[in-house]
């Protein structure tokens, strides 16, 4: 990537199809750095295949997208393996996205800190209740170091409180030019959000 | 009509090698290797559409490697079974491990798997890509196959030596070989379009009930 | 994509190795049942050590790849189901180097000890101890094919139901080679010859297996 090229998310006419059938067609956006943007729509119109779209793990059938470099998704699943320890679960995905060890445990604590699960450093991720492995997998992408956070469903089985504790996580990572879309049935802690409607008329979101 | 026309050359052949050979058995032959050839054309043809598929994603790709597996597989097991037929009085055993039955036999197998990993999904897109990709895997390793069990053969040369199709061929079995080779060929594309029909059909009815389903749901 | 400094099929491999010391109970089920299989044969054809003998080395190899394909079920499949498969790919691996790094980890952890024990197997069916040294060099040499096979099945077979049982009807034809091959280097006359193949036949696999596996990948992430 050239060092003019502006750090942004763009998806240009993009066309999603799955199991044999076409799932929207059409969809365009762009998020700037700071941003935030919301995909909401009925159940079953494409809102986890578009986050999967934009990270990259699904291709698109037609359509352009343009991405950061580094981006961090957050799917349904938690991607815990339930022998290791919380720890030893993140530093690996630590260890591959920041320059050294000791910056990716040091980046790691700090991530786990701050949703709130640090005391669970060393326990196996089979002992977490479901909330608490949702907040390791928040960790993750809080420690990934990554511009552009894609996230689904982010605040399945967390109480109010640490709902509330990611708010300044949000707006810590927009503050420093991050972006995030997500998508949720619940409100988010966010900040001057933009919409994205999937559904019967795909619709451009305003930067 | 074209069906017609197919079958009626196929089974005016079987006559006519009837006058040109003595002995009864060996007009096994006539059936048995070209169901040879064939069991190799049906997987070169399933090997291109599965290329064609993968690169180009176009639709009648998937239709027709499906539709050929099955084509293929039967005309395997007819060179396997004739094989067996046409062998007994020589080798005075059902079955002789011999070069070319073996390889064959290796064949059918890769043609049931290539036909079971297409049952195995629900999604009839992954069925059609991950089946391309088997098939592919599968083309490359014929080759392989086939030189490994050559010299496997020839590391345990069997007692009796016995070769399907004899070193030479004589002229005279030839033209009736490639006859039948040819109405094979005919059978075989006749049946592969048919079958390629009734799978189009079947999707489609498999949309159809997928859009009631859809509706039902409130979506678009 | 930078992927840090621990990015690469080194890091996968190193972190693969992790999570099967961290389950430790699947490991020992090979090797179980590559002894079990092995001394089948003198019950179904009889203990006269001749007989044995002189097929001792099919006996070792029929059994080696038949306990091989155990553990590819398990494969990917843990891997796809919890998201774990997605997160690699978001951080930038690529699906080729998850195949490679898996195939690396099936071999080490599942091939690798089935080779270490056929001394056991060999003395058990009477091989020729002249045999041994050819016989394991030949396992060496050709369980890489049977892993890179073997990932290919199963990376096209994620997620389906009874899976075990059609990878292992995928591997068994496209083993033949290595198969014939293999044993072949225990033979004294064409051994010279077999290793040869052999390791064309592995090379082969080597090459195309991470391809095919990747691909397959792709499609069961879809």
């Amino acid at each position: 990537m050239v060092a003019s090229d502006p750090i942004l998310l763009r998806a240009e006419d993009v066309a999603c199809r799955r199991g044999g059938r076409t799932v929207f067609t059409g969809v365009s956006l762009t998020v700037r750095p700071g941003a935030a943007l919301l995909v909401t729509g009925p159940n079953g119109v494409g809102k986890s295949s578009l986050l999967k779209l934009l990270a990259g793990t699904l291709r698109a059938e037609a359509g352009t997208i343009q991405r950061p470099e580094r981006v961090a998704y957050l799917g349904h699943d938690n991607a815990l393996k339930p022998m290791l320890t919380v720890s030893e679960n993140l530093l690996f995905w630590a260890g591959l996205a920041a320059p050294s060890r000791a910056e990716a445990e040091e980046r790691l604590r700090a991530a786990v800190r701050a949703v709130g699960i640090l005391p669970l450093w060393d326990v196996p991720a089979r002992l977490l209740s479901s909330g608490q492995k949702r907040r390791t997998a928040l960790a993750r992408v809080l420690a990934s170091g990554a511009q552009l956070w894609l996230l689904d469903e982010p605040t399945v089985g967390l109480d109010v409180a640490s709902v509330e504790r990611l708010g300044p996580v949000f707006a810590e990572h927009r503050a420093q030019g991050g972006m995030i879309v997500a998508t949720s049935h619940t409100p988010l802690p966010l900040e001057t959000v933009e919409t994205l409607m999937l559904g019967a008329a795909a619709q451009g979101a305003r930067p | 009509m074209f069906a017609a026309f197919a079958t009626g050359l196929y089974y005016a052949l079987v006559a006519s090698p009837i006058d040109y050979l003595q002995r009864d058995t060996v007009r096994i032959m006539y059936v048995h290797v070209p169901a040879a050839w064939m069991a190799l054309g049906s997987y070169t043809t399933i090997a291109i559409a599965s290329l064609v598929s993968i690169v180009w994603r176009h639709p009648l790709a998937d239709v027709c490697a499906k539709a050929a597996a099955p084509i293929g597989a039967v005309f395997t097991a007819v060179c396997l079974v004739t094989g067996s037929l046409w062998g007994k009085p020589t080798w005075g055993t059902w079955w002789q491990w011999d070069a070319r039955m073996t390889s064959v036999l290796v064949l059918l197998f890769i043609y049931l798997g290539y036909m079971a990993l297409w049952s195995a999904f629900d999604d009839r897109q992954r069925a059609a890509r991950a089946a391309a990709i088997l098939a592919l895997v599968g083309a490359i390793n014929l080759p392989i196959i086939k030189f490994s069990v050559d010299w496997w053969n020839t590391l345990h040369q069997p007692a009796s030596v016995f070769r399907s199709g004899g070193p030479t061929i004589h002229p005279d079995m030839l033209t009736p070989l490639l006859i039948m080779a040819l109405a094979y060929m005919l059978f075989f594309v006749t049946t592969l379009l048919m079958r390629m029909r009734a799978e189009l059909a079947s999707q489609r009815l498999e949309i159809a009930a997928e859009r009631r389903a859809m509706a039902l749901e409130g979506v678009q | 994509m930078t992927a840090g400094v621990d990015g690469g099929i080194g890091t996968l491999v190193r972190r693969e190795l992790q999570l099967v010391w961290a389950e430790r109970s699947g490991g020992a089920i090979a090797l179980i049942f590559f002894v079990i299989v092995a001394s089948l044969f003198p019950f179904a054809v009889g203990p006269e050590p001749q007989v044995l003998a002189r097929i001792a080395a099919g006996i070792v190899w029929v059994s080696a790849l038949l306990a091989c394909l155990l553990s590819l079920e398990r494969l990917f499949q843990p891997d796809a189901e919890d998201g774990t498969l997605e997160q690699l790919v978001v951080s930038g691996q690529s699906l080729e180097a998850v195949a490679i790094a898996k195939m690396i980890t099936h071999w080490l952890t599942t091939a690798l000890p089935l080779v270490l024990l056929t001394p056991v197997t060999a003395a058990m069916l009477g091989a020729p101890f002249e045999v041994w040294g050819t016989l394991l060099l030949g396992l060496l040499l050709g369980t890489p094919a049977l892993s890179s096979i073997g990932a290919v099945a199963a990376a096209l077979t994620v997620g389906v139901r009874r899976g075990g049982v059609l990878i292992s009807l995928l591997v068994l034809p496209l083993a033949v080679p290595t198969l014939i091959f293999g044993v072949g280097v225990a033979d004294p006359l064409a051994g010279g010859s077999a290793l040869k193949w052999l390791g064309v036949t592995t090379l082969l696999a080597l090459a195309v297996g991470p391809f095919a596996a990747a691909a397959g990948l792709r499609v069961a992430m879809e």
